[in-house]
């Protein structure tokens, strides 16, 4: 019975290259010892990432699909499994299982449509998969519109891409904020909720929301307001986890699994859930 | 079967219900069978009439649950505490673990409570239902037509067999007497474990120990366990509870425990009464009393409020450490 | 239908001890009931059923996943796995028989827990018919049929003699093993135990336990319904009831630090334990009314709803007897119905 595939029983990944982001977060590249992409995945999707000895945890995969060399993983030090991440150098391994999780429905719902992604933080890291995707396959979508904020300019993620890839785009307006006014900042000062409803966007699109908690509630009461119908507007979840395919029996709102039925869901259907997320 | 009956304890939180002494009332609500009690609030004369009970299965201690309820309940709770609970009470209090002014304790007399293991062990399984009359408790199940008389003494549990002390030590209210420390016989298993050779002793707690599943029921009934945060629920302390890793670990957890409420524990036996693999933990805390009484002087935590307990309680006349050393000779 | 004498029953033990090991429930010295393992001279225990439940012989408490040996950098990922014994449990009631269908439903689902599916393809079931259920069983409210265990082979025992029947075909290929020790015979005796245990099952006290308010698609009714707070008040929060269940299935991983090397091992959760859903940045169930809710909304909703209505429970009665503070999932039942029996 040894043989057979099991799930639970991760592959070893290296990590090749470490980028500093911001003050709390890095941008992890792995790759598997052989150079290789350890499995595919599609936007939207998550992989668990261990630390023999020090645990095991869910991240999002913050690198496109498309992208067929690497993974990247960008992650905020915020408990052990992270800690220790963030002292880790090149060239050391890790561990790696997935890909888990409903991924955004990139091909059917999104295509043909206006896209507005809205990140607050490091809820940009799980927008970052889907963003790039759809820049890759830029003709089968319409205009993006891409709304960033963080508490100042060092903690925006991904800056450089974001100023020198994802601005220069044709189609695509990025809107960046920061919480309070900053020496060397010109851009808009506020935090992401009002932002939105001062940009005022046409409702024909479909939004896409990640970020604290928070900032997720104003900014879907705002779109709401604006006129925006939930059925158009997806966000994703984040809660414990331990196996990463529905049977430890911790990450559920409800029926539903976060790690299989989510992380990705529509805001209407988050209304069909107890409010325990 | 208590003296003290469920109308008359009715009757008194009413009445102090009414006149505004107290606002709530901590009680046994009654289940699905005539043995199963669940500790629950009571508001008001209704909802004691409908579901307050009193008799020979209201083992659970109230003690530990005033920290959570006087920290919810605006006003005073009102608690009745058999003489076993009212040594918890005071430990509590001794370690300022509640308000006592939010409490209106009202001491009651107990005459032992009843182990339904025990009953089961002598009328079998699938009790219908369990009247008490008089002196008797009258079991009728499923499988017999007439009832099987019982002496309540038959059935005791064991830390009621070996009871240490019919005496309530703390309270607002009597109901009854005050009662009286009273001779047991609760170190007599002890002595047998210590008469042991290492080699059987260590059987014996492996033996007994394998079988726990860490379910932290005797931790969480615990009146001294009353940590905000345990360090078997701490992820980073590497002890965290679920399940043992290995053998080594599981006669750790309750070591650990034991020795954390050593000069604590009132011997209340609600560890052993919560296990369900009926490990008898109650012995792992009576040893520890028994040699602290040895060691330093007769100590009975939670006698009295403010008390020291010989462990935090430095004294010239202490036994020096290399003492209970050498005693490792004549021990085993 | 095969039957042999209660005399020979310890030949029977022996002869299926040859080729698998044999567990099977025996007494322990507090008067309760375990599973232990067959050798010469074990007795068979007459309890109605065991403490803990056999779930363990599928998804045992404790379990490791694989060891990795760490060097440097480098990581190299080892294989420990052990589940490949065969092996037969003698004795399953048939609320627990029903139990590995609900388990099944969990681990054999894609992708499949290979632990588990090992364990399941290596394991036999013998299971018994009750003759005394208790005052705590309620297995017919979930459509079980105390007299009619499922299970590889069902046994039936009576004063005298044991009946066996196979369902399955290892059960068959076992049940062939034991020819010598066995006549052939007709099910008369059975049909009698039968209908005594059917009379009996009238008279239980939780007879009338309805499942009608529960179900799938029920979430947003019961989730709020204001008498969660009054069942979870007393709840210690202690993982009793999830462990003696025989369809808690919820599980942790957790890595251990043997000194020279990291075990990965998997055991079972409780979510009435604070920190199940604890993350390092917030937990969203903070108190033990939600932890609480969980268990039961679980069990009676959240399952049925993505299990073809099968719910999370065989009314065992395990938890009835073992909670501290005597709350259990008959109480909530009935309270959140509101279909009291009275």
């Amino acid at each position: 019975m040894n043989n057979m595939t099991e799930t639970l029983i991760p592959k070893i990944g290296v990590i090749t290259d470490v980028r500093i982001d911001t003050p709390d977060i890095k941008t992890f590249r792995v790759v598997t010892p052989d150079g290789k992409k350890a499995f595919d995945h599609r936007p939207g999707q998550c992989a668990m990432l261990s630390v023999p000895g020090v645990g095991e945890a869910m991240f999002s995969i913050t690198s496109s699909p498309t992208n067929e060399d690497y993974m990247e993983f960008s992650i905020k030090k915020c408990g052990c499994v992270t800690d220790w991440l963030h002292q880790a150098e090149p060239g050391q391994q890790i561990t790696i299982r997935g890909p888990y999780g409903k991924p955004f429905p990139v091909d059917d719902v999104f295509a043909g449509k206006d896209l507005l992604f809205i990140a607050g933080g490091v809820g940009l890291a799980p927008l970052r998969s889907v963003i790039n995707y759809c820049r890759h396959y830029r003709d089968r979508y319409g205009k993006i519109d891409i709304v960033y904020g963080s508490r100042s300019k060092d903690d925006l993620l991904d800056y450089q891409e974001i100023i020198e890839e994802w601005s220069t785009d044709a189609g695509v307006n990025v809107h960046l904020t920061i919480d309070n006014p900053q020496e060397g900042w010109d851009g808009h000062v506020g935090f992401v909720p009002n932002y939105v409803k001062e940009l005022g966007f046409d409702t024909n699109k479909v939004a896409v929301l990640c970020g604290p908690p928070i900032m997720i509630k104003f900014t879907l009461d705002g779109l709401c307001s604006i006129g925006f119908d939930k059925t158009d507007i997806y966000t994703t979840l984040e809660l414990r986890m331990k196996c990463g395919v529905g049977k430890c029996g911790r990450c559920n709102v409800g029926a539903k699994y976060v790690c299989k039925d989510g992380p990705v869901f529509r805001c209407d259907e988050l209304d069909e859930l107890p409010a325990e997320y | 079967m208590q003296k003290i009956t469920r109308e008359q304890l009715i009757d008194k939180a009413v009445a102090l219900l009414a006149d505004g002494t107290v606002s709530c009332v901590l009680g046994w609500s009654k289940g699905e069978f005539d043995y199963d009690v669940t500790p629950a609030m009571f508001n008001n004369e209704e909802e004691l009439k409908a579901n307050f009970v009193f008799n020979d299965f209201c083992g659970v201690n109230f003690s530990k649950y005033l920290v959570a309820k006087t920290q919810k309940c605006e006003g005073k709770i009102l608690v009745f505490l058999k003489p076993c609970d009212t040594y918890s009470f005071n430990q509590l209090l001794t370690e300022h673990r509640f308000d006592r002014e939010k409490v209106y304790a009202v001491g009651i007399p107990c005459e032992g409570m009843a182990d339904i293991a025990k009953v089961k062990e002598i009328c079998g399984d699938g009790i219908s239902s369990i009247a008490f009359e008089g002196e008797k408790m009258a079991v009728t199940t499923l499988y017999e037509d007439a009832p099987v008389m019982l002496a309540a003494n038959d059935v005791l549990a064991e830390r009621c067999i070996n009871c240490k002390s019919k005496k309530c030590v703390a309270f607002d209210e009597l109901m009854g007497d005050e009662g009286n420390v009273i001779d047991s016989n609760r170190f007599d298993e002890v002595e047998k474990l210590e008469a042991m050779t290492p080699d059987e002793r260590f059987a014996f707690w492996q033996n007994e120990l394998s079988r726990c599943i860490r379910c932290n029921a005797c931790r969480d009934a615990c009146p001294a366990c009353t940590c905000e945060k345990c360090v078997f629920d701490n992820p980073n302390s590497g002890v965290e509870n679920k399940s043992p890793a290995n053998s080594f670990e599981e006669k750790m957890f309750h070591i650990i425990r034991a020795f954390h409420v050593a000069g604590r524990c009132t011997d209340c036996g609600e560890c052993s009464r919560v296990c369900p693999q009926n490990i008898p933990l109650h012995l792992l805390n009576r040893k520890f009393i028994k040699d602290m009484n040895e060691f330093y002087g007769e100590y009975q935590a939670g006698a009295e409020v403010g008390s020291r307990a010989p462990l935090v309680n430095y004294t010239t006349e202490d036994l020096e450490p290399g003492e209970v050393f050498d005693r490792r000779d004549t021990d085993a | 239908m095969r039957k042999c004498s209660l005399d020979k029953i310890n030949l029977v033990f022996a002869e299926i001890a040859k080729n698998a090991a044999l567990y099977l429930p025996v007494d322990q010295n507090d008067g309760s009931a375990a599973y232990k393992k067959w050798e010469e001279g074990t007795v068979w225990s007459n309890a109605l059923n065991t403490v803990r439940s056999p779930k363990d012989f599928f998804f045992p408490q404790t379990e490791d996943l694989m060891a990795f040996k760490v060097e440097g950098k480098n990581i190299e990922v080892m294989d420990t796995r052990s589940e490949s014994e065969d092996f037969v449990v003698f004795g399953v009631r048939a609320c627990d028989v029903k139990s590995f269908d609900i388990l099944d439903r969990v681990f054999l689902t894609e992708p499949v827990d290979s632990f588990y599916g090992s364990r399941r393809q290596h394991g036999i079931i013998i299971s018994l018919a009750c003759t005394r259920p208790s005052e705590t069983c309620f297995c017919k409210t979930f459509g079980i049929d105390p007299s009619e265990p499922a299970g590889d082979i069902s046994a039936w025992k009576t004063e005298t003699e044991i009946f066996f029947l196979a369902n399955t075909e290892k059960g068959e290929e076992l049940l062939n093993k034991l020819s010598a020790l066995t006549e052939e015979c007709d099910d008369s005796a059975v049909n009698a135990q039968k209908e005594k245990i059917t009379a009996i099952m009238d008279k239980l006290p939780l007879k009338e336990l309805k499942t009608d308010a529960f179900g799938g698609g029920k979430t947003n009714e019961l989730f709020d319904a204001p008498e969660w707070a009054e069942l979870s008040q007393s709840c210690l929060g202690c993982g009793t009831c999830t462990f003696v269940c025989p369809t808690c299935q919820c599980y942790d991983i957790k890595d251990f630090n043997t000194g020279n090397g990291v075990i990965r091992y998997r055991c079972w959760d409780s979510c009435m334990y604070s920190d199940f859903t604890k993350m390092a940045h917030g937990n969203n169930r903070l108190t033990q009314k939600e932890r609480f809710r969980q268990r039961f909304m679980h069990k009676l909703v959240y399952f049925p709803e993505n299990n073809d209505g099968e719910f999370s429970c065989v009314g065992c009665g395990r938890c009835l007897a073992k909670c501290p503070i005597s709350m259990n999932i008959v109480k909530v039942m009935k309270k959140i119905g509101g279909n009291k029996s009275e």
